[in-house]
């Protein structure tokens, strides 16, 4: 069974991620430490909030180091992926430094935040993206997104006034701006298909 | 392209199901869990919860029913009903709610969605307004479940409640809740005139051509219902339906 770890900052919703990760077969834990992480095959990075306290909530508790240096999948949703990024708008805060690139608020809006159930428009494939419909849907809560210096690391778009990357990778690193947790079966096959990268990057190591 | 949510709205107390005209005459409508199983499986886009007890033991059992919810219902919940403070909040959001609704504490004091807003982000604070109409195009904000007039202007207080950090408006009409004859189409003009933030139309479903008037001329992002659902006499698809029909964007039945 693939071990994953959930990271727990203190704020966020913890339970529809964790049983949609069990549902497709992984053995998960809530890591409120780094000691937490050691073994495991895949990490979960969630996040609602701010960028900024939860920044801090991860550094005081020692995470920083540890997710800059992780060898397994690490896997960012919403303010977590925002985390993979250098540094936020919102409050000019520093975040982990894994990606080029700033998160800034969504410009030319109808209204703000962007909230609801938007589609994805898919720039190439994907191992999370197995599966799914062209134009799937996924929901949303956000005012911010990320702006990564290379375009080349952006996966998915959705437009809201203007497109913003939805879903970036670098290798290993992946994250969504959307909840794959609240999006009902797309979100759930998206889970499952990173519980199934991690055991197949388990296997492979 | 963003879709306009269909939302169902579940009042929920001492872990059950209850609707009346909103707060007399309540009847017994179910399980909150299954019933939120079923608005998913039929399309649901949102899934409200508010906790009409609102007592120290009535928390509690809400506590578990979201909890219960979160683990089981995979689309958005949004929680609402005696949220008083951020520790609240938290508790809320931890239990599995992806939005937490606050009203008559906010109302008492509006520092509330700011220290929310600061600690968990505006996207997930939703302000809850109930309004009743005082004249043309005029409304009173009231509080303690639509007992209380305050006398304060409900636009005046949408702007204050989303400049202190709400991110969204849940405005009900107390003068529709219940009557099954539209929403009130003006109030929804006027408050999402006024505001930046997406606005859940409440109160007035009947039929499935109000939910499109409530977003084509109202302005409102999403629309949300209840008796209307849970007694089968609106089809969550068929409302879906009516509205894609009308040009209206929404997220297709799975």
């Amino acid at each position: 069974m693939t071990a994953l770890a959930i990271i727990d900052h203190g704020a966020g919703n913890l339970v529809s991620i964790g049983q949609a990760l069990e549902r497709a077969g992984a053995d998960v834990r809530v890591a409120d430490r780094p000691a937490d992480l050691a073994g495991v095959s895949g990490v979960v990075l969630p996040g609602v909030g701010s960028t900024g306290t939860t920044m801090e909530r991860l550094t005081s508790a020692g995470f920083a180091g540890p997710l800059a240096e992780l060898d397994v999948p690490l896997f960012g949703i919403c303010v977590g992926l925002q985390l993979f990024f250098d540094t936020a708008e919102e409050d000019g805060s520093r975040c982990l430094g894994l990606i080029e690139g700033s998160v800034e608020r969504l410009q030319d809006t109808p209204r703000l935040p962007h909230i609801g159930w938007n589609d994805l428009e898919i720039l190439r494939p994907d191992p999370l993206l197995v599966g799914l419909k062209e134009r799937p849907t996924f929901y949303f809560v956000h005012s911010y997104a990320p702006v990564p210096s290379d375009p080349d690391v952006v996966v998915a778009v959705a437009e809201y006034g203007m497109p913003f990357p939805a879903m970036v990778r670098t290798g290993r690193r992946v994250g969504v701006q959307f909840h794959p947790e609240r999006s009902g079966r797309n979100g759930a096959l998206l889970l499952a298909n990173f519980v199934a990268e991690c055991g197949e990057a388990a296997d492979a190591a | 392209m963003l879709r306009r949510r269909v939302v169902a709205c579940l009042d929920v107390r001492d872990g059950r199901v209850v609707k009346g005209t909103r707060f007399i005459d309540l009847v017994d409508e179910g399980d909150p869990v299954a019933l939120a199983a079923r608005y998913a499986a039929e399309g649901a886009d949102e899934i409200v919860y508010l906790d009409i007890a609102a007592s120290p033991e009535g928390r509690a059992t809400l506590l578990e029913v979201v909890r219960e919810t979160a683990s089981q219902v995979f689309v958005p919940l949004t929680v609402g009903g005696g949220v008083r403070s951020p520790e609240d909040m938290r508790a809320t959001l931890r239990a599995g709610a992806d939005k937490v609704a606050v009203n008559t504490a906010a109302v008492q004091r509006p520092q509330l969605l700011t220290e929310c807003a600061r600690q968990f982000g505006r996207q997930c604070v939703v302000l809850a307004i109930d309004a009743g109409r005082t004249g043309q195009d005029r409304w009173e904000v009231y509080v303690n479940g639509g007992r209380q007039p305050t006398g304060i202007d409900l636009v005046s207080w949408a702007r204050a409640g989303t400049e202190h950090g709400a991110g969204e408006i849940l405005l009900t009409s107390m003068d529709r809740d219940g009557t099954q004859e539209g929403f009130d189409v003006e109030q929804l003009r006027a408050v999402s005139g006024a505001v930046e933030v997406p606005i859940i139309a409440s109160g007035g479903a009947g039929r499935a051509d109000h939910f499109v008037e409530a977003v084509v001329e109202g302005g409102a992002d999403a629309v949300l219902a209840a008796s209307v659902f849970h007694r089968r006499q609106l089809e969550i698809g068929a409302v879906k339906a009516a509205m894609a029909a009308a040009g209206v964007p929404v997220r297709e039945v799975a």
